[in-house]
């Protein structure tokens, strides 16, 4: 367990010139054969090992009926407190119910996702945490993933066609059994809007006539950061697909239409437009500290996603913050779309105890086990048909009302797409932030199609 | 450190040359333990410098994300699969002609770039700040224990602190240069660690606010075994203290200055750690170094790692020009014992 962060730390502590190239090296050669076992056996931990004797009984067991028995070893990436506990919670019930003894192995997250095609490849755990979208879709093609289309089967009446899309890889096989997800939506404190009387926006017309009232009232319209890279791309997916709906979208992600097409810049035109009420310096901000300007009312609304805003807002607070969902800009689309990114468990191939583990899939697909896992989370909602769970605050009601309401729902822009495309549009985006002008844009564009096609090739 | 009192300890030319001559009359036994002595360090150096350093070289040349196999197998011929990769295949020189075009990687000449600043900010501003250190707490000045042990405490500080230090620093509304200088309204804040045309040269305020005590450490060990009698030989005929350092202290200095040389040039090369927590490990835009490439190409879910090799084999290349300088001068001037 000593050392479970891999090539990054490694090369910030090595000595000589050599560590940057070594650090990535050591992994490397340790992909490449003998060492892939034991550098994937790290991640699997003690877990794997101490289980590895009662799995071949269990798995003769076979899944009928209620209780399964055996034992099974799960690697989790819910590396922080919180999700940490409602796992444990989530793990103990299964226990409960199926008679699997469950071991987590919890993972620092992105450790966990950095290390995942290693961890995969060597000696997984039985089920492990994962995202919907084409980040599934990525490993499954790939075939590190068990198909598990029998407990699907089974679970399959508690969910809508959309959540089973989002669990299918290309193959059209089941590979992932989701348990929630969280809507990304403008958010705003009521008695700010009620001391102002600002009324909520549907259209973009509306929503910039607030923004630019809320300037002249001394407030910074939209609070935003993008130094962890990520959150403006939350901005770039909401603006494509209400200019340019859901199917532009996808197909955009996966370069099936070219990133200098006209489409794109009109999302960019339209975020032009919006860049003075924007809050200023966002490059070097996280947006911890920009939920912290919308909470401390110093910022009329904010743009990101409830597992963010709603998580970070102090207990006090959470009383007094809304939302509602991102303005209309095209007709065509109205509000149909949003980016409400699932989370949820797969089965890796070369995990042991299968029969136990599709038992714990089997009841995790469930509302009753969403509800337990829900029972100390305050911004994710279960996916399952019309859950409300007992312990849902305001807000995540009208999540799930919210993303009910949608036609379609995208993961997010580094789920929807191969992650390297995400990293080049982050550096893009970045440049387009410090520098807003057509000319930006137009550079942006060729850059992001030449290379995607590399990345796509 | 330790290196720089060996360098300091291995002058007397008289020991080398006696060492020398008895390499002839080692017994059987001495030759075995000998052998076994440099072998072992000289297969761990085998095995974990050299044979990855070449495996590097070889993946530069493919194309794979690390899943599954490489095959020998050119990737135009190989095929592929709508939406996903190609599995590992050979892609001849067309990963080093991707790294260099500046449209399809747009941070990798950045990146050379910023590796050059770097070093010439260390050279020009780091280093002679740490002399200027040295020399200061070496004049026995009082306090100078309590001086040197904060000037070196960032040297000794863990990553994830220094990141939390910074980010507290330059926060843009909350951080303490803007609140201190009231630049902190969403009208008219600096964004330090954001602005791409800003960011490097705080990032870099970092790094020597760092590098200035490790050089300062290094050469206080070096001034602390300059004989004192050369000070005072000088003092006699007449020297200020600005000439008995300039023509007495610092020629003595010159192993010293050597090896600060040579880690100032190692340090900018394999510059990482600073911009890695800055980004907390996400790309930032303004912070491109050759490590970071590297990284981001290989660390991760998806990974390009025939890629991220090329810009590892490019990294040592560069590398291996200084070291090789380096090299040459010490084995030249240990022959001239």
């Amino acid at each position: 367990m000593a050392d479970i962060a891999p090539a990054p730390t490694e090369g910030t502590e090595g000595t000589g010139v050599r560590s940057g190239v070594l650090g990535a090296l050591s992994r490397r050669s340790m992909l490449m054969g003998i060492g892939g076992a034991t550098a994937a056996a790290t991640l699997a931990a003690c877990s794997s090992d101490k289980k590895s004797g009662t799995s071949s009984s269990a798995s003769g067991s076979g899944s009928s009926g209620g209780a399964v028995g055996g034992s099974i070893s799960f690697g989790s990436n819910y590396s922080d407190a919180a999700p940490k506990g409602a796992f444990k919670a989530l793990t103990d019930q299964a226990t409960a119910k199926t008679g699997v003894k469950v071991s987590i192995n919890t993972v620092d997250h992105n450790t966990f996702q950095n290390n995942i095609s290693a961890y995969l490849q060597g000696t997984p755990n039985d089920l492990a945490t994962w995202f919907a979208g084409y980040r599934l879709q990525f490993f499954a093609a790939q075939g590190l993933l068990e198909p598990i289309d029998d407990v699907w089967e089974k679970i399959g009446p508690n969910f809508s066609d959309a959540v089973k899309n989002l669990s299918k890889g290309v193959d059209g096989h089941y590979y992932l059994v989701p348990i929630y997800n969280y809507p990304w939506v403008v958010f705003y404190n009521k008695s700010v809007f009620a001391s102002k009387g600002y009324k909520v926006p549907t259209t973009w017309d509306e929503f910039t006539a607030l923004a630019k009232q809320m300037q002249s009232d001394g407030l910074v319209p939209l609070a935003f950061a993008e130094k962890d890279g990520w959150p403006a791309l939350g901005t770039f997916d909401i603006l494509n697909l209400r200019i340019n709906g859901f199917d532009y979208h996808t197909q955009l992600m996966q370069h099936k239409v070219p990133w200098t097409d006209k489409g794109v810049t009109a999302v960019f035109d339209h975020w032009r437009e919006l860049m003075p009420y924007l809050q200023k310096g966002a490059n070097g901000r996280i947006w911890e500290d920009a939920a912290k300007a919308l909470e401390n009312k110093q910022a009329g609304m904010m743009f990101q996603g409830s597992n963010q805003v709603a998580a970070n807002y102090t207990a006090a607070h959470l009383a007094d913050l809304d939302f509602f969902p991102y303005p209309a800009i095209n007709e065509q689309w109205g509000q149909d779309f949003m980016d409400a990114p699932a989370d949820g468990f797969m089965m890796p191939k070369k995990g042991k105890n299968k029969d136990a583990a599709k038992a714990v899939l089997e009841y995790i697909g469930t509302g009753e086990a969403e509800s337990t896992y829900l029972k100390t989370d305050q911004w994710d909602v279960g996916v399952a048909n019309g859950l409300i769970a007992p312990s849902y605050n305001a807000i995540q009601k009208k999540s799930v009302a919210a993303i009910g309401a949608c036609k379609n729902v995208s993961q997010f822009m580094d789920r929807d797409s191969v992650p390297d495309m995400a990293t080049a549009m982050i550096k893009l985006i970045q440049g387009f932030i410090d520098n807003p002008s057509t000319g930006t844009v137009s550079s942006l564009q060729s850059s992001a199609e030449s290379q995607a096609k590399t990345i796509f090739s | 450190m330790s290196s720089t009192s060996t360098e300091v300890r291995t002058r007397p030319a008289a020991t080398k040359r006696r060492r020398r001559r008895s390499v002839r009359r080692l017994t059987g036994r001495d030759k075995v333990v000998v052998a076994l002595l440099l072998g072992i360090p000289l297969l761990l150096d085998l095995i974990f410098v050299w044979l990855p350093a070449l495996a590097t070289v070889l993946l530069s040349f493919t194309k794979w994300t690390g899943v599954g196999g490489i095959h020998l197998k050119s990737c135009t011929t190989a095929g592929t699969l709508p939406g996903l990769p190609q599995p590992g295949c050979v892609y001849g020189v067309q990963n080093y002609s991707q790294a260099f075009n500046s449209a399809i990687t747009p941070d990798f000449w950045p990146a050379v770039r910023h590796n050059m600043l770097w070093l010439l900010v260390f050279i020009v501003i780091a280093t002679p700040l740490g002399m200027l250190f040295a020399v200061i707490l070496d004049r026995g000045i009082r306090g100078s224990r309590v001086y040197q042990s904060i000037l070196f405490l960032p040297v000794m500080l863990s990553l994830a602190l220094i990141g939390i230090i910074w980010e507290l620093i330059y926060a843009p509304n909350l951080g303490l240069i803007n609140t201190v200088i009231g630049h902190n309204k969403n009208s008219n804040l600096i964004d330090w660690l954001g602005n791409p045309r800003l960011n490097l040269w705080a990032v870099l305020a970092e790094a020597t606010w760092r590098q200035a005590g490790y050089v300062m450490v290094l050469y206080l060990a070096g001034l602390k075994a300059v004989d004192p009698a050369l000070k005072e030989a000088a003092e006699i005929d007449g020297a200020n203290s600005w000439q008995t350092f300039w023509r007495v202290v610092f020629p003595v200095l010159r192993p010293i200055n050597v090896v600060i040389l040579v880690v100032t040039v190692i340090e900018s090369l394999r510059a990482f750690d600073l911009v890695y927590i800055t980004g907390g490990g996400n790309p930032v835009k303004g912070l491109e170094l050759l490590s970071v490439l590297v990284t981001q190409n290989i660390v991760g879910e998806t990974q390009r790692i025939g890629f991220g090799s090329t810009l590892g084999v490019v990294l040592l290349v560069i590398s291996l020009v200084p070291i090789s300088i380096f090299l040459y001068q010490v084995f030249r001037r240990e022959e001239k014992k």
